[in-house]
């Protein structure tokens, strides 16, 4: 039908206990593309980890997962088990925000590699440790050889991270999830680990998703950012385009929290007041209704539909912030957190 | 020293672990804190960047005394609390208060909210068992929380923000004069961030407070801060005032700290290299410079011999033997001497 890589329609992700439903995802679609980066943007609690790993058929036994996932044609959701395994990790790889949780600690880190190796090709154990080394060449860790036979204890935060992406790439996949996979990391190894990902996307061709909550981060290295609240997307567009045409009072909402370097010191941070809904207890109308400056009557009564508003540009508002007239108040500067 | 006494004056301050090997052999000594010097004045903010390893944890505990450093000084209005000891040591300290990263680390889980925030005023003996509760109700709205609402909860029915409320509402109990903030908002969402900080910034200026502000996050600090300084393996690398360690850093772990952040502006085009490799071993710094191995002006000189703090601009100095910005002149006259960070 179309050249898409992973096609998500209208994915839904309840959990249920103690007598509560809880909405994690609550109609979510997007699609991604081959060689795309795609950045999913949230707080806490808004869904954009579920919805991933709903996709990936790693959420628990209780949560209820309803809607379509394709991967190149194959429906994910519902699928066995089994055929899952194979295709996960094979087509699609995750590397997390904590490698010090995900890589096991009494074994070395090369044959952690190694292994993930032969899980997902027919090579044997000689090859697949030297396939190992070539892994670790690629992600550039220096003196490969040597870190092969080295724990995890003795690695810094980046390297094993760096180890982690490594064992991502094992199986050589087609699209690859960074679930916050340098929020633990210091600014000046976030840059080293976020430009090796996007060398490697070139060099291999794969899709990237950027799952993450630095709205910075998403716009200075995506293509194109889904901004999600309370289990639903309220905001997708080309990340150049969101810079400057932010249209969803949410979305601007946390552009203008972040401190920037060219405001001045001490003054007051543009905030809104609130907290995200409870997700078992969603507002009939739009969620963000209750913290929106531009909040009326409509919001409150029915939510807005994500609708395609402008040429790939998609929000769900019935009062979007008016971009072009430089009204209603915080619009987005030009030169926003450049080198003024 | 023409402003009269600084409220906080940190001089050469050491702070060393030793690690022990099997069997407790002595194996190393981690210089966490290596000769750390600066002033803060009443109602000003001092933030401090520092990367993870850079030792700027340390730097607050031992500022704190606890652990007491191993050498150097810390002058709180003209006493030294280096030399203080019990009682004398107490009683200046509840003038000092710190602010942790985890709100939820730091609270205790079987306590309310009432008796975490009446904690500090019951182990001073102040006042008696009506004031406190009066002072609780005061500092809980203060913070913006409702004494009746939240007073009588725990701290697993609050949410990040809230709790870091109560942490924040718990450390000026006492009326202190200056905070240390350890990462005090760095594990919070970004719109409740925004929230903490303004906090920050109005208890600033209705209480008159002063804080040791530390982080990671350089846009963070910079927005809280009157001076800022960047901390590299143990030691301060260059002090000044925000905006012109922003627009002209000297330097050049401060320039790539910048390179390093994420642009909000996709338009903006991405610095082409950050800088390169790990943080060399504080058991093991490097001679001289501590940057100087991942330092691309890194000369020869810089193995040799450790730079100085040298004032290039009004209340902005840096410790380089190549600093970006300064000119030949500033260089050559080195007044190596220009140590201070006062102003």
């Amino acid at each position: 039908m179309s050249d898409a890589l992973l096609e998500v329609d209208d994915l839904h992700v309840t959990f249920a206990g103690r007598g509560r439903e809880l909405r994690a995802v609550d109609g979510v679609s997007y699609r991604v593309y081959p060689g795309q980066t795609l950045a999913i943007v949230g707080e806490s609690g808004s869904g954009k980890t579920v919805s991933c790993r709903a996709v990936m058929g790693l959420l628990p036994q209780a949560a209820v997962v309803t809607g379509s996932a394709r991967f190149q044609g194959l429906q994910l959701i519902g699928l066995a088990e089994d055929r899952m395994r194979q295709h996960r990790g094979a087509d699609v790889a995750m590397v997390f925000q904590d490698p010090t949780r995900s890589l096991n600690p009494t074994m070395r880190v090369g044959a952690q590699i190694a292994e993930a190796v032969r899980t997902h090709r027919q090579v044997g154990r000689a090859q697949s440790r030297e396939e190992a080394v070539e892994l670790l060449r690629l992600v550039h860790i220096p003196l490969p050889e040597r870190r092969c036979q080295e724990y995890p204890h003795q690695l810094s935060g980046g390297m094993r991270q760096r180890i982690m992406i490594a064992i991502a790439l094992a199986s050589r996949p087609r699209l690859l999830i960074a679930d916050e996979a340098t929020t633990a990391l210091d600014v000046t190894t976030q840059a080293q680990i976020m430009d090796l990902l996007l060398e490697l996307q070139a060099e291999l061709g794969m899709a990237l998703m950027l799952i993450s909550h630095d709205l910075g981060l998403a716009a200075s290295y995506a293509d194109e950012v889904i901004v999600m609240y309370a289990g639903r997307i309220v905001e997708q567009a080309p990340a150049r385009r969101l810079f400057t045409h932010v249209r969803m009072p949410y979305t601007q909402a946390l552009f203008e929290a972040i401190p920037r370097l060219d405001r001045p010191a001490h003054s007051p941070l543009p905030v809104i007041g609130g907290r995200p809904p409870d997700l078992a207890a969603l507002p009939p109308g739009c969620s963000f209704a209750p913290r929106c400056r531009n909040a009326a009557d409509d919001c409150r009564a029915a939510a807005p539909p994500l609708t395609e508003q402008e040429p790939g540009h998609r929000w769900a508002c019935w009062h979007p912030v008016d971009a072009y007239a430089g009204g209603s108040g915080g619009v987005v500067p030009p030169g926003y957190g450049g080198a003024a | 020293m023409t402003h009269g006494e600084p409220l906080l004056q940190v001089r050469d301050l050491v702070q060393e672990f030793v690690v022990r090997d099997r069997g407790g052999v002595k194996g190393g000594v981690v210089q966490a804190v290596s000769g750390v010097s600066f002033d803060i004045q009443a109602g000003e903010t001092l933030g401090i960047v520092g990367e993870t390893g850079s030792g700027k944890s340390t730097l607050a505990r031992s500022v704190l005394q606890a652990p007491r450093p191993k050498s150097g000084s810390v002058t709180f209005r003209g006493t030294d609390l280096v030399t203080l000891r019990g009682t004398r040591l107490l009683q200046v300290r509840r003038h000092l208060q710190m602010v942790f990263q985890d709100p939820f680390g730091s609270l205790d889980p079987k306590w309310r909210v009432r008796d975490i925030v009446a904690e500090p005023l019951v182990a001073y003996r102040t006042g008696d068992r009506a004031a406190r509760r009066d002072r609780v109700d005061q500092v809980l709205e203060l913070v913006g929380l409702d004494p009746a609402a939240h007073g009588g909860r725990h701290p697993r029915e609050l949410s990040g923000g809230q709790a870091q409320r109560v942490a924040i509402a718990r450390a000026v109990a006492l009326s202190p004069a200056l905070i240390v903030c350890d990462e005090a908002v760095s594990s919070l969402d970004v719109l409740i961030q925004a929230q903490v900080l303004n906090l920050f910034e109005r208890l600033r200026a209705e209480l008159g407070l002063s804080y040791l502000f530390i982080a990671h996050d350089l846009a963070l600090v910079k927005q809280v801060s009157d001076r800022v300084a960047v901390m590299y393996l143990g030691k301060l690398c260059e002090v000044g005032p925000g905006d012109s360690v922003y627009r002209q850093p000297l330097h050049p772990y401060t320039r790539a700290l910048l390179d390093s952040i994420p642009s909000t502006d996709p338009a903006a085009t991405r610095a082409a290299s950050t800088i390169k490799g790990e943080l060399p071993s504080p058991i093991h710094p490097p001679s001289g410079c501590r940057f100087r191995t991942r330092c691309p002006r890194a000369a020869e000189l810089c193995a040799a011999e450790e730079p100085q703090m040298r004032e290039l601009a009004t209340g902005h100095s840096v410790a380089c033997h190549f600093p970006l910005a300064g000119t030949e002149g500033a260089v050559s006259a080195a007044s190596t001497t220009a140590r201070s960070a006062e102003k």
